[in-house]
């Protein structure tokens, strides 16, 4: 009895200098921050966010470029994720260097280096009209296609991680079943790897979809005032305008949208487990 | 698909990943005295003026000691949580795990201007410990999800065989635990310094009138944009190479390294 207690003491000691951290550093002053939101106890914050076209308008596009961002990161990462779970380990190695390397480059470097790709007299512009393609600069920066693009190479590593994981977790013989009764290589995907790596993809849809939500720097920097997305909105409203309460009820509506997407995913994946 | 139809698709997703690393290396080195490609000729010229110029030299200094600072108290706190976590048995742990990895999943602007709110107050905007603070606290699911890794995987019958033989606790954790941790301490720590030296939106609410290099770098983004910063680029492209190697070579899973 004794020997349990102080087991059970010892279990939670070592957290505690961390969670008081995360408790004075993080949980008080968000929650503080958001009871800003409905100070006075009302509610006119909210239903300036939620309610006036102007902003709402925005929480809309934020929703639409997360969506396209997380359709390109699944048509691109899907064949990725494939072919690393699928080839030698020595190819399997570099292919993941290049993923990685990407992923841990700064967002500023890569931000930077598309404006450089995009721009009206950017690497691709310049070589087009060299070529004779086009007669005038395609605007690429500044729009919704740049804050796409941008997006897309910022999350694509985490689309390919998760989708990587769980190809590599379908059981070999279950292809070379398919393949020795007959099945074509679209019949075998099909029937076999879509289905099962379907926790994979959504697993990677998921957080791709998740992390477009909170995005700041890319539409910063790419969609050149144009582009509005809930993140640039709140740090406006607390740099500009000032105005605390908005920039909290903002936050709070963006918190609860991102909370909520992935306590539903974790109810989906846990009912798909147990099934 | 065929296997041929699959490798050139995934060649031209492998162009769209590294073309925006590979493009800053010629820029960085070209002699004009603006943005053109290819560069007309080749110089250090940009190199140069990120070494004599003091606001680069002195952001780049911040960002690697706040940097540090981040790494080692983050793997202070982090490491003995990630055991309470992994070994411990008490109520409520499944609440203390999705605390510790919660600033993964709340959007960063929205912490950024909640540390905001409370450090102007406190009059701590522009300190370097008040970023290295906030950084911590970013970066400490980036620990506990690699030590916990570690600690999962870890064979607990040496420490067993190591307090068989008398080893008191502590001289268990130090000479046993921890030294065969070794390649999880090393890839966390690496993970937490590139995560805040990385990190731009925290800093650009609490770093002030001090630039760090990524708030250096917005500033010239957005004010004008010549090619030091590409040379910028460069070296932290370079140095982020070397991290990688580190943790391919003396760390734990360059798999588990996905942030």
């Amino acid at each position: 009895m004794f020997s349990r207690m102080s087991g059970r003491l010892l279990g939670i000691a070592p957290a505690v200098p961390a969670l008081i951290v995360l408790f004075v550093f993080f949980l008080y002053p968000v929650v503080r921050m958001l009871g800003y939101s409905i100070e006075g106890g009302t509610f006119e914050w909210y239903a300036k966010a939620l309610g006036e076209g102007l902003y709402l308008q925005v929480f809309l596009n934020t929703f639409e470029i997360a969506f396209w961002v997380t359709a390109i990161c699944l048509v691109l990462g899907y064949p990725l994720g494939f072919l690393l779970a699928t080839t030698t380990p020595g190819w399997a190695t570099l292919g993941f260097i290049f993923v990685l390397l990407p992923l841990w480059t700064s967002v500023l470097v890569r931000t930077y280096a598309w404006m450089v790709l995009l721009g009206r007299n950017g690497v691709f512009n310049r070589a087009m009209l060299e070529a004779g393609l086009i007669s005038d600069p395609i605007p690429m920066l500044n729009n919704f296609s740049g804050v796409l693009i941008g997006m897309v190479h910022v999350l694509l590593p985490y689309m390919v991680l998760p989708i990587y994981g769980a190809v590599r977790r379908v059981d070999p013989s279950l292809v070379s079943a398919a393949e020795g009764l007959g099945a074509s290589n679209a019949r075998i995907f099909r029937r076999v790897y879509l289905p099962l790596t379907l926790p994979g993809i959504f697993a990677g849809a998921v957080i791709v979809f998740v992390l477009s939500l909170g995005f700041y720097i890319t539409p910063a920097l790419l969609g050149g005032g144009r582009v509005i997305m809930v993140a640039v909105m709140i740090e406006q409203q607390v740099h500009q305008t000032l105005n605390w309460p908005f920039a909290a009820a903002l936050s709070a509506s963006l918190l609860v949208v991102t909370l909520a997407i992935y306590a539903l995913a974790q109810r989906f994946t846990r009912s798909s487990e147990a099934a | 698909m065929s296997r041929r139809a699959l490798v050139v698709a995934c060649t031209a997703i492998y162009i769209f990943l590294m073309l925006p690393l590979l493009v800053v290396f010629p820029i960085s080195l070209s002699s004009a005295a603006y943005m053109q490609f290819p560069p007309p000729g080749l110089s250090w010229q940009w190199y140069e003026r990120f070494i004599d110029d003091p606001q680069w030299v002195d952001a780049t200094v911040r960002s690697l000691y706040v940097g540090v600072a981040t790494a080692i108290l983050a793997l202070a706190l982090g490491v003995p949580l990630s055991f309470s976590l992994v070994r411990g048995r008490f109520a409520g742990r499944w609440l203390v795990d999705r605390i510790a990895l919660a600033p993964l999943i709340v959007p960063t602007i929205i912490l950024s201007i909640a540390v905001y709110g409370m450090f102007a107050k406190l009059k701590l905007i522009g300190e370097w410990y008040g970023l290295v603070i906030a950084h911590t606290v970013l970066a400490l699911p980036f620990v506990v999800l690699v030590m916990s890794a570690g600690l999962r995987d870890f064979d607990r019958g040496l420490e067993q065989a190591a307090e068989g033989l008398g080893a008191s606790r502590p001289r268990t954790l130090l000479r046993i635990t921890l030294p065969l941790m070794r390649p999880s301490l090393v890839s966390a720590g690496l993970l937490a310094f590139i995560s805040s030296f990385d990190e731009l939106v925290v800093a650009l609410f609490l770093a002030g009138p001090n630039m760090t290099l990524p708030k250096k770098m917005f500033d010239n983004i957005l004010m004008e944009i010549d090619p030091t910063i590409a040379a910028v680029s460069v070296m932290q492209i370079l140095l982020v190479s070397i991290v990688l190697v580190l943790i391919g070579r003396f760390g734990r899973g360059l798999k588990s390294a996905g942030r």
